[in-house]
């Protein structure tokens, strides 16, 4: 328990240096990096030499950023002239709607995809469902993007191709189309782990003993093949949280919504450089934690594991 | 394609075949060994030659192409497909099937090398990390965890973000993100090579460690993970098509698949679908071509490696 939170906090003390001293591989005065595109009239050269501490040592200026972040100031952003917090404040909102919304529907078709896969094993459905998710998995996110907005927004108008709309369930109506793009490039995560995993439990002797005692078919599936294969699908969904922020910028400028991820994209575009660095920490940070939220999760949902004895 | 299909037979052969001695003759035959006729078979050469087509139209765009990628056609704004242009135009009147051909050139050629690279870094690091074992290992290990946190798109946005836009520094910084799975697979394998006994036999016949594993763990492990590599092909591509659309990789006019859709998403309302979808089309065609034969030579070279 102990050790995990230090492995925690050491893998993210290490990113974090890797975020920060990113920046002095780029050769030449940090000032014209940092300034690129606009122009180096005295007070942004000041301004900037004070916000990024460039006349201290380099392991000071990593201190005082550090140290920012962890009291909440992440900077100020060069091109909206508001702090970075602000600036990724107003956008974070949609971009976690859009996150659960997709991971809701991931999780939905893609269990359930398995779960059909599983039961029909061997059979042509089977095949029919693992080709399927092989094929979608193919299509990614800003061609899905593009498809969805040609068919459902343009052809048949039956939702809007741009923006996030006002109010909660507007915004829910604006995002099914991002979401559905998001759900054909990750459905098959948790598809096939659902899948294998169901598939490796219906060989088990616990499920034959279960059957032979003459356990019905359906209590049969959710209690002793689903409930053991929920361990593996909860892995997986920690390496999709990750995935979806990151694709979230893919999906967000092909649908122009004003999320964390289309302004990381639009940071990277105008060389906002404070912006770009505290958004890729985030997500860093974000991936990092859920994995180790998983990782606790799991012996509560498999106590074999907690018990310290082998998962399989 | 499906891990099942196949034949035990097969994945015996090589366990008895291919894994004392340098395998590199067994596992090519192998994999060259005529097809019988399955539908699996059937799939996977029908992806060789459309990945093979692909290639050499990419590779001979300027003789195959029927137009020049950025010639303007002033009497075709958005023409619908027709015997002068196949795929039609684009909204600059420029052919789209001619800026298909040599995008196709920067959409392969990228990801080729994040490919290669990862793979040439990925099994060194990797031999070196199950090999030497101890401190190295842990360190080595230390560091693939922490490049695991970065997603490997989130790095090429990185690389962009610092060096400006264009694919060499994504293509570089891609290469990086990919390099500790191919180097996690290749410890694994290597750490159960070091027990076999022909290391020993080798050891006590007074060879050096980084000879045994030089000459003779490293070609019995490279064709596994070689081919499981190929499988990172289709992701690579497609998050470098990503990028280009993003606006932050290949930049108009320059013919990209990721570009071209970029450009035409404008369009799209206005029902000029083609320019974007014909290029999006070929984005999926290669990805689902490429994945088809690497999955199917993982199969042949590597079935049932614990990754």
């Amino acid at each position: 328990m102990l050790g995990r939170l230090g492995s925690l906090l050491l893998t993210l003390f290490l990113a974090s240096l890797l975020v920060f001293f990113s920046r002095f591989l780029v050769p030449g005065d940090p000032v014209r990096f940092l300034l690129r595109g606009r122009k180096p009239s005295p007070e942004a050269v000041a301004q900037v030499r004070e916000q990024f501490g460039l006349d201290l040592p380099a392991w000071q200026q990593y201190v005082r950023w550090l140290g920012g972040i962890l009291h909440g100031d992440w900077g100020r952003s060069l091109q909206y002239r508001q702090d970075v917090t602000t600036v990724i404040g107003d956008r974070l909102p949609v971009t976690l709607i859009l996150v659960v919304m997709s991971a809701l529907m991931i999780a939905i078709i893609g269990i359930a995809a398995g779960i059909v896969a599983a039961v029909n094993r061997g059979k042509v459905l089977d095949r029919a469902i693992l080709i399927l998710l092989t094929v979608l998995a193919a299509i990614p996110s800003f061609v899905g993007s593009i498809v969805l907005i040609a068919v459902f927004a343009v052809q048949l108008g039956w939702f809007p191709s741009f923006g996030s709309g006002q109010g909660f369930w507007d915004t829910v109506y604006h995002l099914v189309l991002p979401s559905l793009a998001l759900t054909i490039v990750f459905v098959v995560l948790i598809g096939k782990v659902t899948r294998s995993s169901m598939v490796d439990q219906f060989g088990r002797e616990h499920v034959e003993v279960a059957a032979s005692r003459g356990l019905a078919r359906i209590p049969l599936i959710r209690r002793h093949v689903f409930r053991n294969s929920i361990g593996p699908i909860l892995t997986v969904s920690g390496l999709l949280v990750a995935g979806l922020l990151v694709a979230s910028s893919i999906v967000e400028s092909a649908f122009g919504i004003a999320g964390m991820g289309s302004l990381l994209v639009q940071s990277v575009d105008r060389l906002d450089f404070p912006v770009v660095q505290a958004i890729i920490m985030f997500v860093v940070t974000a991936f990092v934690v859920v994995n180790a939220i998983v990782d606790l999760l799991e012996p509560w949902v498999d106590p074999r594991a907690a018990a310290g004895e082998a998962a399989r | 394609m499906i891990p099942t299909s196949t034949p035990p037979a097969a994945g015996a052969s090589r366990g008895a075949s291919g894994r004392v001695g340098p395998a590199t003759p067994t596992i090519t035959r192998e994999v060259l060994r005529s097809p019988r006729v399955r539908p699996a078979h059937v799939i996977f050469w029908a992806a060789v030659a459309v990945l093979a087509i692909i290639t050499l139209a990419a590779v001979f765009a300027p003789w195959v192409a029927p137009y020049d990628p950025d010639a303007v056609d002033l009497m075709a704004f958005y023409a619908p497909p027709s015997p002068q242009h196949w795929l039609g135009t684009d909204g600059l009147g420029r052919d789209t099937l001619s800026r298909i051909i040599w995008g196709g050139r920067t959409a392969l050629l990228g990801p080729l090398l994040v490919v290669v690279a990862s793979t040439v870094v990925g099994i060194l690091l990797g031999l070196l990390a199950g090999w030497r074992g101890g401190p190295v290992d842990a360190v080595l290990g230390r560091v693939f965890d922490v490049l695991f946190a970065f997603p490997s798109l989130l790095i090429a946005i990185m690389a962009v973000a610092l060096f400006g836009k264009g694919l060499v520094a994504p293509v570089i910084a891609m290469s990086i993100a990919y390099a500790p799975f191919v180097a996690r697979l290749t410890r694994s394998l290597v750490i159960s090579e070091r027990s076999r006994p022909y290391v020993s036999a080798y050891r006590v016949q007074g060879f050096g460690g980084s000879w045994i594993a030089m000459r003779r763990v490293l070609p019995n492990v490279s064709p596994i993970v070689g081919a499981q590599s190929t499988l990172n092909f289709g992701y690579v591509l497609a998050e470098l098509a990503a990028l280009s659309f993003l606006g932050l990789g290949v930049q108009p006019p320059t013919a990209d698949w990721g570009s071209m859709i970029n450009e035409a998403q404008a369009g799209m309302v206005g029902g000029h679908f083609l320019p974007a979808i014909a290029p999006a089309v070929a984005v999926v065609i290669t990805v689902v071509a490429v994945n088809i034969i690497g999955e199917e030579l993982s199969d042949r070279i590597g079935g049932g490696v614990p990754a």
